[in-house]
């Protein structure tokens, strides 16, 4: 039996898999001590905790438990990341260069180092949202002490070529961060192999807890520094101030843990699934991919339906099936995605567009039934659009001149 | 038999907290940014606990803001009117949490403002008069950081009296009420304070999060940057549970809080006396009219003072020689050094909550004479 409402908007946030709520749970209740209680055995308890926990997080990524360093989620991290070698590198430059389709979390932070005196090269993307690695190579300066770029893109799902990106970027004397929010527990991220510097990613969009996520800091080869951005009681060897989130912490180091051992077979499994999404949903007429399809994430797929409103799509179904429009963080706003207009999409298809992003626990029973759903609704909603009507005519819209009302 | 003597650093969650959490933590998981029911229903929650919370100090819900605990609500006051309101002076005291003292050092050595310490009285209370002069003197848009309470000895700040200085001198004032949230009535109403700041696990509810009270005079921006989240002023998705378990945690403190206030400082005093009693050549680092959850011990020179919070781990007692966000360090406390205790005499930290009991206060006494015993010896 199908359980409404299904959810598939794994890329704003996951359920917690009970696995990692159970390992919390005596963290909360009965090992409750401040990791920074150096003489009692609360805090010790507290403090292995921890140090499992940071262990568990670099096996994933290929770190060592130095390297990572906890904050309250990827915002946080990107936030810590950027200013903070904005501010430690400040003697050798003030460039950075980023991407037009980043996480508002990058990009806010560069417009506010802009405004600091900061000089940001924004990267624009092609229709697939691609990077043009010469151009990424061109962009590179003197100046240049960082490279932002995502691993993979929340709302269409490419996945950049981050180790190329590494190569570039070193070879020209900068820094590489990458956000890694959508990526990481989902494909493999090995931060020696890939080339990373910096990388800001959370448990909540892996299985785990909300309010909690990590910075990764290479500390060899380069030895990466940032400026703390909370001055306080000097935790996280100084990088990262305020009492450790021990429960939120061992959550994480859970879903890691899980995700090790469980992220390949997760990806075969819902890559399928989502195919098979894809198969259907794209055998609909005027119905387009938006993103990679060669180089995307596994469980995510972003659709454009056009002569359909994607908002009117989802209120056409929203009673059972949970999908998103966009990005959680901006889809308060009736603004068509930034990102999609970066991919050259116009403002009729950005706005039709539905992301649809499987999880650990989907399953085929409720990808069929948002099949039939999604079907019918786009059939039912173009029924009633003049502008299908017009172009099932043969009219070409784009020649209309609509008068102005 | 454990005792847990260290409730100024963290505290257990109240079982009454995890339990309005759990939905959070299993069904209801929903972004609370996303505008599907699965968001909607997370959203209605965080805007109830805003709602709660913000009637307990009398404030709107528009001036709540969620944040990932105490340092980060301090360091949001203090660099933000730097960097917002314009504020170049700084006036607080020597011994202020770290999340504050390190930050105003920080903007100082940034040369983004002036600093100056007001002189504090023999028993670390502030000296009023002294900070009237600093206010009086000072030409610059000034901010006063004090905290409520210290953390370590508990000493009280006259609030009020200090809203109206900052009032009659045009000052700023940012209050560091980690130590006294839940613990004491506030109403903001009453006492203007523009900035205050919280951590849920120094009552009883989770770590991780908290909150920064912003008047809505101080137009201050965020200081994390990257969505619209609490009114585009913190950027982050919500820490969910969190904020819920922050709501249940402050409802239950509030509710219970005259018991509450009575209980624990009944176990205080009980401490305080028997100590006093029975253990010679003891001096209180708390004043008696102190934070009631604390009561900061000067045990006499000893070689074996070395040994004291390990022998106190040995007997199973939990308590501290400062705070938790230092006591790694060797360096001793910046809040007892401004006693000028003799040489060789230990500060410990001993701080109540609601879960302790009078049988675990003996105990801790008639360890204590067994150790100090053996010292003497």
């Amino acid at each position: 039996m199908l359980k409404f409402p299904i959810y598939l908007d794994n890329s704003a946030t996951t359920p917690m898999d009970p696995r990692v709520l159970d390992a919390m749970v005596p963290y909360y209740l009965d090992h409750f001590g401040n990791a920074a209680s150096r003489n009692h055995p609360f805090g010790w308890e507290a403090e292995d905790a921890v140090d499992k926990a940071r262990e568990q997080i670099a096996k994933l990524i290929n770190c060592t438990e130095k390297e990572i360093i906890f904050t309250s989620g990827a915002t946080e991290g990107d936030n810590l990341a950027i200013k903070g070698i904005y501010d430690m590198y400040a003697r050798k430059g003030n460039h950075i260069i980023t991407v037009t389709t980043e996480h508002k979390a990058v990009l806010d932070t560069c417009k506010h180092l802009e405004k600091l005196g900061a000089q940001i090269t924004y990267l624009g993307v092609d229709s697939e949202g691609n990077i043009d690695l010469n151009e990424l190579e061109n962009a590179i300066t003197d100046k240049t002490i960082l490279v932002a770029i995502m691993y993979a893109n929340n709302e269409v799902g490419t996945i950049h070529p981050i180790k190329k990106i590494a190569e570039i970027t070193h070879k020209k004397g900068a820094l590489l961060f990458t956000d890694a929010t959508q990526a990481a527990g989902k494909i493999s991220i090995d931060v020696e192999r890939d080339g990373i510097d910096l990388m800001a990613f959370t448990a909540h969009k892996m299985y785990g807890p909300k309010g909690v996520g990590a910075l990764y800091v290479r500390r060899k080869n380069p030895r990466v520094k940032v400026t703390a951005q909370m001055d306080g009681g000097g935790h996280e060897r100084g990088m990262r101030s305020g009492t450790l989130n021990v429960p939120g912490i061992v959550g994480f180091g859970k879903a890691c843990e899980i995700a090790m051992n469980e992220m390949d077979a997760d990806a075969e499994r819902l890559s399928k699934l989502r195919d098979k999404l894809d198969t259907a949903l794209l055998s609909l007429e005027e119905s387009y991919l938006n993103g990679n399809k060669n180089s995307r994430l596994p469980q995510l797929t972003n659709i454009s339906f056009k002569y359909v409103e994607g908002e009117g799509l989802m209120m056409a179904f929203n009673q059972n099936i949970a999908v998103s429009s966009g990005s959680a963080c901006t889809s308060a706003s009736l603004e068509p995605s930034y990102v999609l207009k970066a991919l050259g999409l116009g403002d009729d298809l950005a706005h039709s567009s539905l992301r649809f992003s499987l999880g650990r626990f989907s399953t085929e029973e409720q990808v069929d039934y948002t099949i039939e759903q999604v079907t019918k609704a786009v059939h039912k909603l173009r029924e009633m659009s003049p502008l299908w009507e017009m172009f099932k005519e043969g009219i070409d819209l784009s020649t209309i001149e609509w008068a102005a009302h | 038999m454990r005792v847990y003597l260290d409730n100024a650093a963290t505290t257990a969650l109240d079982p009454k907290v995890i339990d309005a959490m759990l939905p959070y933590l299993h069904n209801h998981f929903g972004n609370p940014s996303s505008i599907h029911s699965y968001g909607r229903e997370t959203r209605a929650a965080i805007e109830k606990a805003r709602k709660q919370i913000a009637g307990l100090f009398h404030v709107s819900p528009g001036e709540i803001f969620f944040t990932s605990g105490g340092t980060e609500a301090n360091n949001m006051a203090l660099q933000c009117s730097v960097r917002d309101l314009g504020v170049t002076h700084i006036i607080t005291s020597q011994i202020e949490h770290h999340a504050v003292t390190h930050t105003v050092e920080a903007l100082k050595k940034e040369n983004k403002i002036k600093l100056t310490y007001v002189k504090l009285e023999a028993d670390g209370s502030v000296d009023y008069n002294d900070l009237e002069e600093l206010l009086k003197a000072s030409s610059e848009k000034t901010l006063v950081s004090l905290m409520h309470a210290n953390n370590e000895i508990g000493v009280l700040l006259d609030i009020d009296k200090v809203s109206e200085l900052c009032e009659t001198y045009d000052a700023c004032f940012h209050c560091d009420t980690v130590q006294t949230i839940a613990h004491y009535n506030l109403d903001l109403q009453k006492t203007k304070i523009h900035f205050i700041s919280c951590a849920a696990h120094k009552f009883h509810g989770p770590k991780g999060v908290g909150f920064i009270y912003v008047n809505a005079d101080a137009l201050i921006k965020p200081l994390i940057y990257g969505g619209a989240q609490e009114r585009n002023m913190r950027a982050g998705t919500e820490n969910l549970y969190g904020i819920i378990g922050l709501a249940k945690a402050l409802e239950i403190a509030y509710k219970e809080l005259e018991e509450t206030k009575q209980y624990i400082s009944s176990l205080r005093a009980h401490l305080k006396k028997r100590l006093n009693e029975e253990i010679p050549g003891i001096i209180f680092n708390s004043p008696d009219n102190g934070l009631y959850t604390v009561l900061n011990v000067n045990f006499p020179a000893s070689e074996k003072n070395e040994l004291l919070l390990f022998n106190l781990d040995i007997a199973g007692i939990a308590a501290s020689g400062g705070s938790a966000c230092s006591s790694g360090s060797n360096i001793g406390s910046h809040v007892i050094a401004h006693f000028n205790r003799e040489e060789d005499s230990a500060a410990v930290r001993f701080s109540f909550s609601k879960f302790n009991t009078k049988e675990e206060i003996d105990f801790v006494v008639d360890k204590m004479k067994e150790m100090m015993l053996v010292t003497v010896q």
